[in-house]
């Protein structure tokens, strides 16, 4: 079923090695991600497509999504993102 | 072969990614005291990741989960057990159905996840004045359980009493802990000391944990480890000790002689007994004899 974020939420910390997370509504605008890390301009590719395959998998279509990286692996990324997803999301009606 | 158990907060990513270079012989990815009741969901996905993702090479990993009283520990199970840790920890464990209600939704899980029955193993942290007293009916409730843990902060709460440094408020529940594992044919774990600055208090403190019988002993700092480590390491001397008297025991064969003795004392099955220990434990090791 495909979900959507119907309140602001946030997971993760400013902390070396995590990674801050916040995803909030988004109407029907599909997915906005946004990504500031301090790895960019190496890693920043495959932040991207973490990010997107953890909502991919949770069925989110919809959603504004921030990650501020602090040189965090990517299954770190990939757990923040899965809990502020799950503190965020509803069911699309 | 277990000699130290490294606590490490559920929650803190620069920690567990830095858990198998501590040197402890296990990590315990906690999802207990050391997490915030609003991070629970974030700590059980974490961990749940380093355990899908990460590698600890030679390094157990044991997760602890919350204890039964609490809406957490099914979660924690349902999200952990996907991914086959060696060992889960529940605490607070004060009697043997508790254990038995754990392995029961542990065995629940396997079988709808197609996993090994009995393959993962449970390691109950005894920590109330209850626990104490039935630790053998604990550590004999489950073919799950592969060791029994000393908890002395909660218990010393639990007891009304002081926790110090000399121990003489737990003396009784070592004891009881050591006697309970053995009894039961499981190894046994004493509570950590937590003053992260004194190491001479450290080692004090595990050997006479290790006089008392215990395999080994939990830690809340990597500062502790190699201190634990070496304590409950068999020493060169005792390494050779014990390769002597099993070739005197060999030789004794040989020779055909029924009792035996080295340097002036008796050799009997529990001198044997521990030599093979002796021995296990340092190849474990990669210790040699020194002669």
């Amino acid at each position: 079923m495909e979900k959507v974020i119907i309140h602001y939420a946030t997971a993760g910390t400013l902390e070396s090695s995590d990674a801050f997370v916040t995803v909030e509504p988004h109407d029907d605008n599909g997915l906005e991600i946004a990504i500031d890390s301090v790895v960019q301009n190496q890693f920043g590719e495959q932040i991207y497509k973490a990010v997107q395959e953890v909502l991919d998998e949770q069925g989110i279509v919809s959603a504004r999504v921030s990650v501020v990286d602090r040189g965090a692996l990517d299954c770190v990324i990939r757990a923040r993102v899965e809990t502020a997803v799950l503190r965020g999301k509803g069911d699309m009606e | 072969m277990r000699r130290s158990m490294l606590f490490l907060p559920g929650n803190t990513p620069n920690i567990i990614v830095n858990g198998e270079i501590l040197g402890a012989d296990s990590v315990i990815l906690d999802l207990e005291d050391a997490v915030a009741p609003a991070e629970k969901d974030s700590a059980r996905i974490l961990v749940r990741n380093a355990l899908k993702y990460m590698g600890f090479g030679k390094c157990e990993v044991i997760v602890r989960i919350n204890s039964i009283d609490t809406p957490e520990w099914k979660k924690d199970l349902d999200t952990i057990i996907p991914q086959k840790p060696g060992m889960i920890m529940p605490p607070k464990v004060s009697c043997a159905d508790d254990v038995k209600q754990i392995d029961a939704y542990i065995t629940e899980l396997e079988e709808k996840l197609g996993l090994e029955n009995n393959s993962v193993g449970l390691i109950p942290l005894i920590e109330t004045a209850l626990g104490i007293e039935n630790a053998f009916q604990i550590a004999s409730a489950s073919k799950r359980v592969r060791a029994i843990f000393l908890g002395g902060e909660d218990l010393t709460a639990d007891l009304r009493c002081k926790r110090t440094k000399e121990g003489n408020e737990i003396h009784y529940a070592r004891c009881r802990m050591v006697c309970a594992a053995r009894a039961a044919n499981v190894d046994v774990y004493d509570t950590p000391f937590t003053d992260v600055n004194d190491d001479e208090g450290l080692y004090t403190d595990a050997q006479y944990a290790k006089s008392l019988g215990f395999t080994g002993k939990a830690a809340i700092s990597p500062r502790h480890v190699k201190g634990i480590n070496e304590v409950f390491s068999p020493t060169k001397q005792d390494i050779d000790y014990a390769y002597e008297v099993m070739e005197t025991i060999r030789f004794a064969k040989e020779q055909g002689k029924g009792a035996v003795a080295l340097r002036g004392k008796m050799i009997d099955a529990p001198i044997v007994m521990r030599a093979e220990q002796t021995i296990a434990m340092a190849e474990a090791l990669g210790m040699g004899r020194s002669v």
